[in-house]
């Protein structure tokens, strides 16, 4: 048994939601550049070149590359043979907590819901938890911003509307969304399981790569994008050619009865670092 | 090519703006966003004043981060205006002309900007770092316990927008 101090958990997620929240992800801001050269609407051309240079002064300065630092999303994957000394999940808010009073942060979150008062340290965060072999713990913190969050969708198909019904409301989705994400956007969509099961897909395909060679379902991812920046809502919503950087699928499976599907949509702040103890 | 503008806005040059124009706007905004929309709106039901003037100013719906120890603000982008769109028919009409966030507006708001002369900008959202370099002063105005969500009064120079929804309809995101 590996033993992990609560402290070790608590600098590791604080260091996190720092550095997320300031350094853009190196896959995406490559993706910007690319669509930069692409782009001939100069009102898009405006919008990337607002975009590749906050990613600039946010290095240079020390600042937040949006506003909304988000609410913490937390993946945990323990180790079985890791023991972690005291409870993880406050170890990891006490991280949270920390992080976003070190950076200067915006505190986003409300304890209730419908009452809606701010609990002023940006906790809690939603943390889901996996078990995997092996003695390590590996953390990824993904601050969600909600311009993109909020655009976001679910809904259960029949069997019988097969591939094609899928990929008509991830379109839609996107369509929708226009502006408000803040494209270019990244999109997850997740398909099967449960309703629950098919959101965290949808979650989860916003950590994969641009290029990720792994994915089984890049026919539909390609067709998607396509499809998602023939829509022609560009940059910031000011019409260009492109309106998502990457579309990433992921599934599992299904009851005989359902098509579960979510699509979840990333604004091109989207961020997230991992880290293993 | 890029048009400069300063508050006070004067109806000739709020009515002037064209849909797709790009602009650099100088001088005072005032944060306002889902919570203060709601307290002042409730003001105006009571026949109250609102907590600034609205003739000739600029409403920007943003939530800033603190500001970091030596600095006037931390990032301050547009946030989603649609969430306004309940409330901002009711401001348009107690005076307000000229707003600034991100993404498309319902068509209330629509019809209310072309009836009372107004103006709809937008900011490139997610560019929060950038344009709090465009921010001199910071002051908070009023409903000081709502935080982020409060009142603020931001000094701003050439802070960059497109003009997203003019007096006449126009609108840049119609083509879709």
């Amino acid at each position: 048994m590996r033993i992990i101090e609560q402290e070790q958990i608590i600098e590791a997620v604080a260091k996190m939601c720092i550095e997320s929240n300031i350094y853009p992800d190196k896959d995406i801001h490559e993706g910007l550049v690319a669509a930069r050269l692409r782009e001939t609407s100069p009102l898009a051309q405006f919008a990337l070149d607002s975009i590749l240079k906050n990613a600039d002064v946010a290095k240079r300065e020390n600042l937040p590359l949006c506003q909304d630092t988000g609410m913490a999303v937390v993946f945990v994957e323990i180790g079985t043979e890791v023991h972690v000394n005291g409870n993880i999940s406050e170890a990891i808010n006490a991280g949270v907590r920390k992080g976003y009073k070190e950076g200067f942060f915006r505190n986003s979150v409300v304890a209730d819901p419908l009452n809606r008062i701010n609990t002023g340290d940006n906790t809690p965060a939603v943390i889901h938890y996996d078990f995997v072999p092996g003695g390590e713990l590996l953390i990824t913190v993904a601050p969600k911003g909600f311009g993109s969050e909020n655009m976001s969708a679910v809904i259960m198909l029949n069997p019988s509307d097969g591939i094609s019904g899928v990929e008509d409301f991830a379109v839609e989705c996107v369509r929708k969304a226009g502006a408000n994400p803040c494209p270019p956007i990244i999109v997850g969509v997740g398909i099967g399981g449960t309703i629950e099961k098919a959101a965290l897909l949808a979650k989860q395909a916003l950590l994969c790569k641009r290029d990720d060679s792994l994915s089984q379902h890049e026919s539909m991812e390609t067709r998607l994008l396509e499809r998602i920046n023939a829509l022609g809502i560009g940059a910031a919503g000011f019409g260009g050619e492109t309106t998502a950087l990457s579309v990433k699928v992921l599934t599992y499976p299904t009851h005989i009865a359902g098509l579960p599907v979510a699509v979840n949509i990333g604004c091109h702040a989207s961020r997230h670092a991992r880290c293993r103890i | 090519m890029v048009k400069h503008i300063s508050t006070p806005l004067r109806d000739e040059t709020i009515v002037s703006l064209r849909a797709g124009e790009r602009v650099l706007l100088s001088g005072d905004v005032f944060t306002a966003r889902d919570a203060a929309h709601k307290r002042i709106t409730a003001l105006l039901d009571k026949g109250e004043l609102p907590p600034f003037e609205f003739d000739g100013q600029v409403v920007y719906y943003a939530g800033p981060c603190p500001a970091p120890p030596g600095r006037v603000i931390g990032s301050v982008g547009p946030t989603t205006a649609r969430r306004m769109d309940s409330y901002a028919p009711q401001l348009i009409e107690s005076g307000l002309k000229v707003m600034v966030g991100k993404g498309e507006r319902s068509s209330a708001v629509i019809e209310a900007i072309c009836k009372f002369g107004g103006v709809y900008l937008s900011a490139v959202g997610g560019t929060g770092a950038l344009i709090s370099q465009c921010v001199e002063k910071s002051e908070l105005v009023t409903f000081d316990d709502l935080d982020t969500e409060a009142v603020y009064r931001l000094q701003v120079r050439d802070l960059p927008l497109v003009v997203a929804i003019d007096s006449q309809g126009g609108c840049i995101y119609e083509r879709r």
